[in-house]
């Protein structure tokens, strides 16, 4: 076998995304507000599955889910059913989740979809099987690892709240390509309105992974899509190792453990996967007209990709950047603020791609968790283009904008950072630097290399903070200075 | 004698997923009722339904929609007070794993 074959690798995934712009659940009138909130403060009659109790389904998920099916590129049911999924578990009080089931005549949302990604400047087709709308389960709390707690505290507050379940094919072959997934993915959810990524526990994934020489495994409880490249490089990596020893890969559930950065076996007998689903005829059948599907179309707002374009063609900034920018929705809002304030999209762009992203990414910050506004942003570029600061004192103080949200000219006014453009000044601090280096001055008379490294030291002196071209033609004429003078 | 449909170790499971513990003599009760509801069902099985749309429900209603709009939920007192176990505002429950 060809290493190339050997190291073959199938993920598949399946994405619970919250539905986090509802006000109330999916099936009850319970607040959907349920983060820092009290355990147990937003749970009803029909949360609880209590005798008597009837579920409603919300309209406003049912639009919010056809419209991501229709961003997802999927056919959409003419008529969907809700099923019972029985298990036995504390995460959910009725023992059963209303879910959709796409066997025993059931009929998900939506079927056959796909969504494009790019991986190493290549377009690759991921499929997407189904899309559908369920309830999410409860928070458990665990004391210290979940296979060590010696018992389980429940908060219902989450259950019911509308997750929308994506399914995909087999078709990504990396962790890489799963992350790049899943931030396209949530990409869209955001631009379409319906989901806030930011928030906790709003994005969680189940992955199935096989290489080749093993079989299927499962890993549940990836947790946000920043989680999932390390724990799919995990199962990987722990699969390669048995493969490699030749021992046999157990087609099994396992659980990704956050702190300790493991998968770890859960060997239950709940895997037997024994539901037993059955139609929830608490619920009548709802039917998708085409005239449901144009009303949602006319509300839907631009999509990533159409916003690619628009940044290309509108703003005139490098396709790459545009791309960037556009995969998380929050940087790309801010862009479009920034240049509302001050109409230099080129320079916003690349700071933004430069300091900006690589400070977040060193810091494994997002966006909205930093401090930084457009308004700091514009002010701080507005200053080097006035030639108050220069460009780098901008990196220098970029960080702290983003790490305290004080505005750049009171940390520049502060620290003593305003730009030296007084002659008197550069003057002064150009005779101590040739007094200190009679050697490098007689150098630079005949090689610019000395040149620069004199400029060098004045910048040096001046913590980066003089006029570089003042500085450097102020040193330039002492030059010529001692030249003339040292003929004869 | 009926044909069984349904055999013992069928009958432990399904009480096994019910959480459900059941005597020897219950056991043979349910292989006995499950298996005379399963005959019952046969006679369904005879009927000619080729031509027939399944139904998933006998209600002629379809649609049924709630507007996203919040109400009241229960009182936290209220809430847990079917809870056999709880710590603080929690339910407790059995570790799972
Ligand atoms: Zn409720």
């Amino acid at each position: 076998m060809g290493s190339a074959i050997q190291n073959r690798i199938l993920i598949g995934l399946e994405i619970h995304t919250q539905l986090t712009s509802l006000k109330t659940k999916l099936f009850c009138s319970c607040s959907s507000d349920y983060r820092g909130k009290d355990p147990n403060m937003l749970v009803c009659p029909v949360c609880f599955g209590i005798p008597g109790a009837l579920p409603v389904l919300n309209k406003k998920a049912v639009e919010f889910a056809v419209m991501a099916a229709i961003a997802l590129n999927c056919k959409i049911s003419k008529r969907m059913f809700f099923f019972r999924k029985n298990y036995y578990y504390p995460d959910m009080p009725k023992n059963f989740q209303i879910s959709q089931y796409d066997r025993a005549g059931g009929v998900p949302l939506a079927v056959d979809g796909f969504l494009h990604i790019d991986v190493k400047r290549k377009r690759k087709k991921i499929r997407i099987s189904r899309v559908h709308l369920e309830e999410d389960p409860g928070r458990l709390v665990h004391l210290g690892p979940i296979d060590q707690s010696p018992y389980t505290l429940v908060d219902y507050n989450r259950a019911g709240i509308a997750l929308l379940e994506v399914v995909t094919d087999p078709d990504l072959n990396s962790p890489k390509e799963a992350r790049i997934f899943l931030q396209k993915l949530r990409s869209i959810l955001e631009h379409l309105e319906i989901f806030d990524g930011g928030l906790e526990g709003a994005m969680r994934c189940d992955a199935n992974i096989s290489i080749a020489g093993g079989t299927r495994v499962e890993v549940k409880n990836i947790s946000s899509f920043k989680e999932v490249e390390r724990a799919l490089s995990f199962e990987i990596m722990r699969q390669k190792d048995l493969v490699e020893k030749g021992l046999a890969v157990e087609r099994e559930t396992r659980h990704w453990d956050e702190t300790r950065r493991i998968t770890l076996t859960l060997r239950t007998k709940e895997e037997e996967h024994d539901y037993r689903y059955f139609p929830e005829l608490d619920l009548v059948p709802i039917v998708i007209t085409n005239d449901f599907i144009e009303g949602v179309k006319d509300q839907m707002p631009e999509l990533p990709e159409a916003r690619i374009q628009r940044f290309i063609t509108t703003y005139n900034i490098p396709q790459y950047n545009a791309e960037v920018l556009v995969s998380d929705k929050a940087l790309a809002d801010f862009f479009e603020r920034c240049v509302k304030l001050y109409n230099k999209p080129k320079e916003i762009g690349n700071w933004m791609m430069s300091d900006l992203l690589r400070y977040l990414y060193e810091n494994n910050l997002e966006l909205p968790e930093s401090k930084i506004t457009p308004e700091h942003l514009v002010e701080m570029i507005r200053l080097i283009d006035d030639g108050v600061i220069s460009g780098k004192i901008g990196k220098k103080v970029l960080p702290e904008i983003i790490l305290t949200g004080r505005l750049p000219m009171q940390i520049i006014e502060e620290e003593g950072l305003v730009k030296v453009t007084s002659r008197e000044t550069l003057e002064k601090i150009v005779d101590r630097v040739f007094a200190e280096n009679p050697k490098a001055v007689e150098d630079a008379l005949t090689d610019e290399k000395t040149v620069h490294f004199l400029v060098g030291q004045l910048m040096k002196e001046t913590k980066g903070k003089a006029d570089p071209q003042l500085a450097n033609q102020i040193i330039r004429e002492r030059l010529e200075i001692i030249k003339a003078k040292g003929r004869p | 004698m009926k044909r069984r449909h349904l055999s013992k170790k069928e009958v432990e499971h399904i009480a096994w997923l019910a959480h459900i513990e059941l005597s020897k003599e219950e056991k043979e009760l349910f292989i006995e009722q499950f298996n005379d509801i399963l005959d019952y069902f046969k006679k369904i099985d005879k009927v000619d339904t080729e031509e027939v749309q399944p139904t998933y429900h006998v209600l002629d209603l379809m649609n049924v929609y709630r507007e996203d709009k919040a109400s009241p939920s229960l009182p936290i007192e209220e809430a847990l007070k079917n809870a056999p176990k709880k710590e603080k505002k929690f339910l407790k429950a059995p570790r799972i794993v």
